[in-house]
């Protein structure tokens, strides 16, 4: 398939998984205010099948949604333009990439029709829960489904790595050098970098995690266990902690996997708007590759009171706390580069503000999180889930509408309509804040996760549970807002696909190559791309600009 | 500042939503976590201001100023203000964690299983009998486990409730029978994972007599939600009194 | 509207930027010209890419389709290793770490396996055949005959390349036969892939190994086909390159994990 048809394919496989994702997040948001609230021809949410919402929600959108759009859906769709090639380096090994995750999807989402029901391990999927059937319901067919899933997930991934890599190093038009390339190229060249040795890891894991299930062996059991009141014997003394490092090893790079192509396209949008060059090009640079580089580190952060010695924790605590620094020089050369520009406040340039905004405030209570002692608090609380819903989900998601309604002229020849685009950011970001601020607070009460109620509970611990019950009915009440608030955008999408098209080739006056008049060309005599300068020249005044593809020679456009 | 946030822990603990701290480690963690979140609300509230005036300033024609003024400056700050609360924490964290429990600690075993909280008391010959996965039976009135052929098990008894006496450090040593289980005190502001196959020893000091919440972190299955306990923290005498009063009754 | 571009204040920390100056070149820049030193390259020193123009449109040089699979094979490779160093961190963490008993002591289980000896023989084996793969390799490259079936001259070069492959083929099922015999050795020994935990990774390893060769094996049947079957020499170059690097990597990394099989348990 062509690579343009992919990115498409793509994002459509990703939007299926974004709206059955957030579907099962709003019924676990009804459950939770609401635990009597009987689901329409259902009933009430049994417990298991809360956990089952809880892991299917993770799986689809950290996997599903974060990992594939940004990076395959955007950058099928746009790398090979911005870096001035007409094709990306294995077409067929992309298409294969495709199939096997729309294979993975498909399975994934067959599991809660499976006999036992979805898996209830979270997208985590610790053992021994995940590694014995017995422990819980979904945990045999159910889990043995999510398995494969993700194994699938995990060989497609490398393979569309693969081709990324390998378009970005190769196919790069004349004159696109490394210094040239836009961030955005960075932010995707770094997090295909990250994936492979990452979902590697993965893929191993889930091998020896299958072992344990179906070939009786000992990688993550102990000698002993008593589950359901029958004791199981293990031949090896494993220990599940080897599964908690193989996982985090994947697990943390995974969620840089799933914010650095935003942040590059964020710098993008926010120079190209505020009609400035990108402070600190080149420090940007290098801070995105640090970001990824430190990110390698930094796994056993998440396992600061899981049964690791207090010395390692010690030294994940300093290595999370250094990623805190390539962090804000990103953010403040975000500032920097707006910092008196007049900007134009297009949608696009709204939703990468929106795009900082989010990731500083989820940003700053990582620090908070990468102490240990503050941890052994904190730790999976609603803080944690309050700081990732922050910082990958909502900055995450701004991303893929930056994207959309930045690159909408290029892929559908027509501009979204501003107004409404401008309603739905405001109420996006109005609703994201009121939805996940409040989860600081009810965390910092001490609400765990993977609660399936809060009430009912005798004792101390259900005084401390219910007492949160007022802002989980505000939590869930503003999620159903923000959920709604998504519609101005379909009725945007929907009426601007049926005007006609318009003309205007660069109605953003940006300076990058996908932009060029001959980018996406499919005529094999059209002139091939060539670059001449690096991205965001503008003038002092912001009034004149030259574009990547045109000659120096030549007089410079105005606006 | 320590000092102003303990001795204003009060007005604090009534403003933010923590709830009370019953340990002596406590107000020391609750300080650090006070601070910190005074830090992260004053860089919010800054970034946010500077993004929006930023925005509304008029564009200038000249060229930006020197950027080691604008990048590095700002970044520099930031890092050591990052290195200081790394270096604090990392103080409490090895006062919490690199040292065991004293001598005279009270010892305590926790047993986690799916979905019940139990805890099991040495008696008076302070040594814990020999637990074995074969012999678990609930139902029977052994939960744990006990062998009752090993001799330091006779003295050794299992309660559904931890109850400890205040003032004193207490040294638990967590187990799980089956999946991994998370041991957490909110109130105690103490966190500790259970994992089968391990024997992992925290300690603590309770101050405050007073029922607590315990409840379980870390997803173990479809009674994750319901896998509470409770903590009661009695003055020395009292603690005293329930000790002997157990030590009778459960005595095998 | 001015047209006159005002460039911004040149950083003083950086050289100046002579990428402005027409007809000056970036050295380093972009995608260097595939330089064929062999054949005369027609770069004429200043790196530039500015002499492309005569390039047929729309076409990759063999060169360039090259270098692009060779780098995508590398990338797959640099993964596949993530995938074994996983394993192997989980080896070292399984064989040093112990648990807590009944009685409160800490014990270490890990019983070494014994390997067959026939696994001597099978890296042996494997060495060769890397060994007649890179003679396959080296001979698809050697200039003047390349030319000649460049052109259409007949295939002095495919032909030669088969037979040294179908070497490598023979050699590669005798490993993997040898491979099976360690196997059925250790299972009537009772020590099966259950049996403890460095039997575990004992099996785990190679079967992980054993299943990357038969890809192996199959890359090197497709190899052979192309070699028949397609038209273009370069896509046929192509194939051979691509199979023989990866089996020196898993020849490569066979060696590795014999020599930790073997003294490191």
């Amino acid at each position: 398939m062509k690579h343009r048809t992919l990115g498409f394919a793509y994002l459509a496989l990703s939007t299926a998984a974004l709206l059955a994702g957030t579907t099962l997040s709003l019924l676990m948001r009804l459950h939770l205010a609401w635990p009597d609230w009987p689901l329409p021809l259902h009933g009430p949410i049994l417990p298991e099948e809360y956990l089952g919402l809880v892991t299917l929600h993770g799986t689809l959108m950290l996997f599903f949604v974060l990992t594939i759009a940004p990076l395959w859906g955007f950058g099928s769709l746009i790398l090979p333009a911005q870096i001035g090639s007409r094709r990306m380096a294995f077409p067929k090994l992309n298409s294969a990439a495709f199939w096997l995750l729309t294979a993975s999807l498909l399975i994934v989402c067959a599991s809660p029709f499976v006999p036992g029901g979805t898996a209830i391990s979270g997208w985590t999927a610790y053992p021994p829960l995940s590694a014995v059937a017995s422990a819980g319901p979904g945990q045999g067919l159910g889990m043995d489904l999510w398995l494969a899933s993700i194994a699938l997930f995990s060989l497609a991934t490398c393979m569309a790595a693969v081709n990324m890599l390998t378009t970005i190093v190769c196919l790069r038009c004349d004159g696109m050098a490394w210094h040239r390339l836009p961030l955005t190229v960075w932010g995707w060249f770094t997090a295909s970098l990250l994936s492979l040795p990452s979902f590697a890891v993965l893929l191993a894991a889930l091998v020896l995690l299958f072992c344990d299930r179906h070939l009786h062996t000992g990688f993550f059991l102990p000698a002993t266990l008593v589950v359901n009141g029958i004791v199981t014997h293990s031949p090896a003394d494993g220990s599940p902690l080897l599964w908690l490092h193989l996982f985090w090893f994947f697990g943390h790079p995974e969620v840089y996997i799933a914010v650095l192509p935003g942040m590059g396209l964020v710098s993008m949008v926010l120079a190209n708007f505020a009609r400035r060059r990108v402070f600190a090009y080149r420090l940007m640079i290098a801070v995105m590759v640090l970001i990824g580089g430190i990110g390698i580190l930094v796994w056993g952060h998440h396992m600061f009171v899981a049964g690791l010695s207090p010395f390692a924790g010690s030294a994940f605590a300093i290595s999370s706390m250094a990623i805190a620094v390539p962090a804000s020089a990103e953010v403040l050369s975000w500032i920097a580069t707006v910092w008196g520009s007049r900007a134009r406040l297009t949608t696009s340039m709204l939703f990468a503000l929106g795009f900082v905004s989010l990731f500083i405030t989820g940003g700053l209570t990582g620090p908070i999180l990468a102490q240990p002692i503050l941890d052994q608090y904190l730790h999976n609380t609603f803080f944690v889930v309050a700081h990732f819903h922050l910082i990958m989900a909502m900055a995450g998601v701004f991303g893929l509408y930056l994207a959309t309604y930045y690159w909408f002229p290029l892929i559908a020849s027509r501009t979204l309509n501003e107004r409404l685009g401008k309603i739905h950011f405001w109420l996006t970001i109005f609703f994201a804040y009121s939805t996940f601020l409040p989860m600081h607070i009810t965390g910092l009460a001490g609400e765990p996760r993977h609660y399936a109620q809060l009430t009912g509970i005798i004792g101390p611990s259900g005084t401390l549970l219910s007492s949160t019950m007022p802002l989980q009915r505000h939590i869930t009440v503003s999620a159903l807002c923000l959920a709604l608030a998504q519609i101005p955008f379909f009725i945007n999408l929907w009426i601007t696909l049926r005007s006609p098209a318009t003309s205007a080739s660069n109605p953003w006056d940006a300076t990058t190559m996908e932009w060029a008049p001959n980018a996406f060309s499919e005529d094999p005599a059209a002139p091939e791309p060539t670059t001449h300068v690096a991205p965001c020249e503008y003038s002092l005044d912001g009034e004149t600009f030259h574009p990547q593809w045109q000659p120096v020679t030549q007089p410079n456009q105005p606006e | 500042m320590t000092h102003f946030f303990q001795s204003h822990g009060f007005l604090v603990a009534s403003i933010w939503p923590l709830p009370t701290d019953a340990a002596a480690h406590g107000p020391a963690l609750d300080a650090q976590l006070l601070l910190n979140l005074w830090i992260g609300l004053a860089l919010l509230a800054l970034a946010h201001i500077l993004v929006i005036v930023g925005l509304a300033k008029r564009r200038t024609h000249t060229p930006p100023r020197r950027q080691a003024l604008i990048e590095f400056l700002p970044l520099a700050a930031l890092a050591i203000l990052f290195a200081f609360l790394a270096t604090r924490a990392e103080a409490l964290w090895e006062t919490a964690r690199y040292t065991g429990p004293s001598r005279s600690a009270l010892q305590v075993e926790v047993v986690g299983m799916q979905f019940a909280w139990y805890f099991r008391y040495p008696g008076p010959d302070a040594t814990f009998g020999v637990a074995k996965p074969e012999l678990v039976a609930p139902g029977e009135g052994n939960p744990v486990g006990i062998d009752p052929t090993d001799p330091h098990s006779a003295d050794d008894f299992v309660s559904s409730q931890l109850v400890l006496p205040a003032g004193r450090e207490v040294d638990l040593r967590l187990h799980s029978q089956d999946v991994i289980h998370g041991f957490s005190v909110p109130q105690m502001r103490l966190k500790q994972n259970a994992v089968p196959g391990q024997d992992i020893h925290i300690h603590f000091t309770p101050t405050i007599p007073g029922d607590y919440a315990i409840l379980c972190t870390q997803l173990c299955g479809l009674g994750h939600y319901r896998m509470t306990a409770t903590l009661r923290v009695l003055p020395e005498a009292a603690f005293e009194v329930w000790l002997t009063q157990h030590s009778k009754s459960g005595a095998r | 509207m001015p047209t006159i571009f005002t460039p911004p204040q040149v950083d003083p920390r950086r050289k100046p930027d002579h990428s402005h100056d027409p007809g000056e070149g970036d050295h380093g820049s972009g995608r260097r010209p595939p330089i064929d030193k062999r054949t005369g390259g027609s770069d004429n020193g200043d790196g530039d890419n500015e002499n492309w123009n005569d390039r047929p449109v729309g076409s990759r040089g063999p060169r360039e389709r090259l270098s692009q699979t060779r780098i995508g094979i590398a990338s797959a490779l640099a993964g596949d290793m993530m995938f074994f160093i996983a394993i192997i961190s989980a080896f070292f963490v399984t064989k040093g770490s112990g648990q807590i008993n009944h009685y409160g002591e800490y014990v270490n289980t890990w019983h070494p396996t014994v390997i067959p000896t026939i696994l001597r023989l099978n890296t042996a084996v494997l060495v060769l055949s890397s060994v007649t793969a890179e003679i396959a390799r080296r001979s698809m490259f050697r200039e003047n005959d390349a030319m000649d079936e460049w052109i259409g001259l007949g295939k002095p070069i495919s032909r030669r390349a088969a037979i040294w492959l179908s070497a490598t083929l023979a050699l590669g099922i005798a490993f993997l036969a040898g491979q099976w015999i360690a196997w059925r050795q250790l299972a009537a020994e009772h020590v099966y892939f259950a049996s403890n935990a460095s039997s575990h990774f004992f099996y785990i390893i190679t079967v992980a190994h054993a299943v990357h060769l038969f890809l192996g094996l199959v890359a090197l049947v497709a190899a052979l086909l192309s070699l028949r079957a397609s038209r273009q020499f370069a896509t046929r170059q192509i194939w051979v390159d691509t199979t023989v690097w990866y089996w020196h990597a898993m020849g490569g990394l066979w060696i590795f994990l014999f020599i930790l099989l073997e003294f490191f348990q």
